[in-house]
Order: C-alpha cells, then structure tokens, then sequence
C-alpha cells in the first residue's frame, strides 16, 4: 500500500510536469493546426535559462524563474515570427517538419552554450519530510503547487480576458473568430508567449525533479504529446486530465515492468486511446 | 599512402552516401508521394540492421542466433521485420491525420531504441553486435571495401528502379491523389487506408534495407553506434533539399547533404579536439538552419515533382 502511495505521489509530480507541456501542445495545435514538435527542446531551453540566473547569479530556483518564462517566451515569438510565419500558408505538415529542425537547432544551441553535460540546480541531498513510511521531498510540494497556481491562473486568463477568450474563440472556429475581427497575428503571439513560458516552467519543475540535460525535454516529448492526445488534443483543460493520467500509469507502471520502458506506458496508453476514442476525453479536433 | 587513404575515405564516403540515398527513396515513399510523416526513421533502420546482424553472424551466446546465413538473406530478412513493424504501427494510425503518425513513429523509435539497450538477450545489449560479415567475402575471397560500395550502389540503384516504378504506376498516381486530396479519392472508390498502409510499409522496407547494408558494411553495430536522431533528421533535410515527391532528387539531396555535412567537418578539425563537441552541435545547428531556409525559399527544393510548380 505504502508503495502504490509513494508511487501516486510521483505520478502526480511528473503529471503536474507533463500537464503544463501539453497544456502548450494543446494551445498551439488549436490556434496554429500543427503538433509542435520542438515543445520539448523549449522546456530544456527554459530550464537552461533558470540554471544561468541559479549558476551565474546565485539566485534562488523560484526567483530565476519569472526570467526563464519570460525568455522562453521570448524564443518562442521569436521563432515563430522569423520562420513559422512564413509557413502558415504551407499545409501543415510542412510546419511540422519545421518545428523538427527547429527542436534539432533548439538542443544545438543549449550544447553550445551549456555543454553536453548533466547539471543541477543544486547540488548535495534535499532532506525528505517522512510521512508515515511515505517520503516526499519539499521540490516536489513546491512543483504540484506551481502547476497547480500557474493553471489556476491560466483559466482565469481564458475565462476572464478579452485575449483569453479570443484565444478559445479561434481555436474552436477559426473561420468565424476572423470574420468577427480577431486579431489573428496577436492572438498567435500570446499563443507562443503562453505556450513557451508553460514550457519553461515545466522544464524548471523537470530540472528540479531530476537533473538538466541537452536531451530531457526531447524524451518528454512523447508523454506531453500522448497526454495532450489523451486529453483531447486542442482542448487545453483536457491536457490536465491526459497530463496526470500519463505521470500516474508512467509511476505505477514500475511496480510490474522495468522502470526503462516507462516511456513505452506512455504510448501505449496513447495508441489505445486512438484505437477507443481518437477524439480524446474531451472532445477534441482528430 | 596518401592516395590509398584518399581512396579509402572516397570509397568510404560513397558507401554511406549510397546508404543514406536509400533512406531518402524509403521516406521519398511515405512523405514524397503520400504525404506521411516519419520521425522514426532511425528505429526502422535500427530494427534492419539488427535483423540482417542477427541472421548472418556465427551462432553465439552472446544475442540471440546468429544463424550464420548469407548476406542477401539477411537483407531479406531486414526488409520483412522492418515491414512488420510498420504494419503492426500503421495499422493503428493509418485512419489518422499525418500529425498523429508523426508523433507515433517518435513513440516507436523510442521504445526500439530502449529494447536494444535493455534486451540482452535479444541483441546483446550495449556492447552491440561485432564480427557481421562483409557481403559476399567467401564467394569472392576478398574483403575489398570496393565491394562493399559496389553492393551499396547495386541496392541504390534496384531500390530507384522500385520505387521509380511505383511512382509512374497506377498505385503511385492513387498515392498523389490522396495526398492531394483524400476525400476525391475516397469519393471514387479507393480503400484509402489500404493505399496508405501499403505506401508507409513499402518505404519503412527500403529503411530496413538500409540497416542492413550499413551493418555489412561497417561489421560491428551497438544501440550507440548510430546518433538516431540526427540520422532521422538528415535523411529528411536530404529529400526536402533534393525535392519531395522526385525520386531523381531524393537521390541529389541525399548526395548534396551529405557533402555539405562531411564538409563540415572541418569545424570540429579547426576547433580542435576540446571543443568538438561544440563544434557537432554547430554543424548539426547549421543544418537546421539550412532546412528553414530551404522550406521558407525554396519548397519544392532542387529538383522539383514532376508536373507541378512546387506543392500548395
């Protein structure tokens, strides 16, 4: 029992990871109609970012990380206006490709800046709170509580604010929100100013849980996707539910199979989602 | 001694150019003609080379087999597992958009990529696969790398004429329309499904293929022996400079880029020893840049698809 808890407690800290990948994933495959290939390579940017303020500066994990959203953020517009743009009259599956290059020149350039090697935000062991036979680290805390504020936020931002619903607006009838006079370009804009500092923040939560490296944000790839699938892909609170229902089956997963193929949980459950139900839990656009 | 080292990197550098001029014909298949999206290139040609590895070397403990039978069995038998694979995935995506089966080849990829690493008994785990036989040194009693290059180039040539074929036949015309315009071609009769299942196999053979001869040719292959990503990536930067959907360019891409990426090269000799792992992800840097520049000013890329202006 006491393991299947333990377990539950790192499902919930990798899905709380895993939700805000694909709560990006799932923005921009609605507004800009293309799976976002280089959404990993942004969170490995982000976390890169935070570890130089940490690093070079000697600031706190949580204070460098405003400035992580912020350049990400940056990167993200950046690309999309120098190369995406010109795509969009392109079918989308040229995009795609272009955001393949683009993930392939992202972790390029974190080598050539930071190196090939593993990094920690901090170095030596973090005490461990003991609950019962239970162990949780205050990262860990720390990361459901962030995902859980930066969402809260999220929603009031789609619920509350004209650009927030002009985003929904565009996602669920492209045609009709141009007609009534959305500003499309600057509506693409918060897109991938939202869906870059999710990721940087995701990237952070990553490097925290685990370490930083040129490629953790590629090898998350598949689960931000496969929990966007599963969620509905387009549909952003159901990246939440796909998120979490991913970082569960990934944890609880070990209890029976070799911890390696914990990616391969990922996309089986992926697979059998697009078999039952390919429109998602929530219904989204297949 | 200088010209034979010069002979050997020509003969050496032909060989891979040969090899990867098969994986862009394999993806010219699926993305070229059907509009496919293959991110999983390195996992079939993984999967390729392990098989004909398996089937040709002397029986050990080490993995399982080998089966110590001939080399054009084992590419036989390369080209049919790969085919499997891409059945047992296709299967599940084909009914899809192309943005699904992107994401599911990376999925694949990944878990073949694991299953070598961790199934020692399968493949003998990292410490790879040694002592695969050169093709046909016992029937020619010679271990001449000019006869590895003449087989590579033989392969090129038998898969152009393949996949040539398919492209003017009636099945390559079906495979366009769809591309173009899935619901037209449904709407007169075709089992669309089945067309593209069949495009998505046939190019992940070709894929296995390549494995194959690369295993051959470099006698020893390892789960690190190949950078899988950065093969997958250009193999697609080599069909979309060269021109999608022409088989003629795929092979001039595949050559051009792999030029452009050896001559690169020099980065890493001029930045010296320390720093060549910078100097990789530079080149690796330049071509992703090179790709964006190529989708944004010249779509159809060199050697544009026949009949059309560049593709909408």
């Amino acid at each position: 029992m006491t393991e299947i808890l333990q377990l539950a407690i790192y499902g919930v800290v990798l899905g709380s990871i895993l939700t805000l990948g694909a709560i990006g994933v799932s923005l921009i495959f609605g507004i800009l109609r293309f799976a976002h290939f280089a959404h990993g390579d942004l969170m490995t940017l982000g976390a890169y970012f935070a570890l130089s303020l940490v690093v070079g500066l000697g600031f706190p994990v949580w204070a460098s990380a405003p400035f992580a959203i912020v350049g990400a953020a940056l990167v993200a517009i950046a690309i999309d206006q120098t190369v995406y743009r010109h795509l969009r009259k392109a079918a989308p599956i040229i995009l795609l490709i272009s955001s393949f290059g683009i993930a392939i020149a992202l972790r390029s350039v974190v080598q050539l800046i930071w190196g090939p090697h593993n990094e920690v935000y901090a170095s030596g062991i973090q005490m461990p709170w003991r609950v019962g036979d239970l162990v949780i680290k205050p990262d860990h805390v720390w990361i459901v509580l962030g995902a859980v504020v930066l969402v809260i936020a999220l929603h009031l931002f789609l619920t509350r604010t004209k650009m927030g619903k002009a985003m929904r607006a565009m996602s669920d009838n492209m045609d009709l929100a141009l007609v009534s006079g959305i500003p499309s370009e600057r509506v693409i804009m918060v897109t991938w100013a939202v869906g870059g500092g999710l990721a940087a923040v995701a990237g952070i939560f990553l490097g925290m849980d685990t370490r930083l490296h040129p490629v953790m944000g590629w090898s998350l790839l598949l689960p931000v996707f496969a929990a966007a699938i599963l969620g509905g892909i387009g549909r952003p609170y159901g990246a939440i539910a796909g998120g979490m229902v991913i970082g569960l089956a990934m944890e609880m997963s070990t209890m029976v199979i070799n911890p390696t193929y914990k990616p391969a949980v990922a996309f089986a459950l992926m697979v059998l989602m697009l078999i039952v139900r390919p429109q998602g839990l929530f219904k989204g656009n297949p | 001694m200088e010209m034979d080292g010069l002979l050997t990197y020509g003969v050496f550098f032909l060989t891979q150019a040969g090899i990867y001029a098969i994986l862009a014909l394999g993806l010219n298949v699926q993305f070229g003609l059907t509009g496919q999206i293959n991110i999983g290139i390195a996992g079939f040609f993984a999967v390729g080379a392990y098989t004909s590895a398996i089937l040709t070397t002397n029986p050990t403990d080490a993995h399982l087999g080998g089966f110590d039978l001939p080399f054009l069995v084992g590419v036989a038998g390369a080209m049919v597992t790969s085919a499997l694979v891409a059945v047992a995935i296709g299967r599940v995506t084909m009914r899809l958009r192309s943005d699904y089966l992107a994401i599911a080849t990376i999925g694949i990829a990944e878990i073949i990529r694991l299953a070598l690493k961790n199934e020692d008994w399968l493949t003998n785990g990292v410490r790879g696969i040694p002592g695969i036989p050169r093709p046909f040194v016992e029937t020619l009693e010679s271990n001449s790398p000019l006869i590895s290059l003449a087989v590579v180039l033989a392969f090129v040539v038998f898969a152009f004429w393949m996949v040539e074929r398919a492209r003017v036949a009636p099945w390559g015309r079906v495979l366009r329309a769809i591309r173009e315009n899935e619901d037209g071609v449904r709407a007169a009769g075709k089992d669309v499904t089945r067309f593209r299942l069949q495009a998505f196999v046939f190019g992940s053979s070709l894929m296995g293929m390549a494995g194959a001869l690369y295993a051959h040719f470099i006698g020893f292959i390892s789960p690190e022996a190949f950078l899988p990503l950065y093969g997958t990536f250009l193999v697609w930067v080599m069909l979309i400079a060269g021109g999608a959907g022409n088989n003629k360019g795929a092979l001039l891409g595949a050559l051009a880029i792999w030029v452009l990426w050896s001559a690169t090269q020099f980065l890493t000799d001029a930045l010296g020893a320390e720093y060549a792992t910078q100097a990789g992800a530079l080149r690796v840097l330049l071509i992703g840049v090179l790709l964006q520049v190529i989708l944004i000013a010249r779509p159809q890329g060199i050697l544009p698809e026949h009949g059309s202006g560049g593709r909408g």
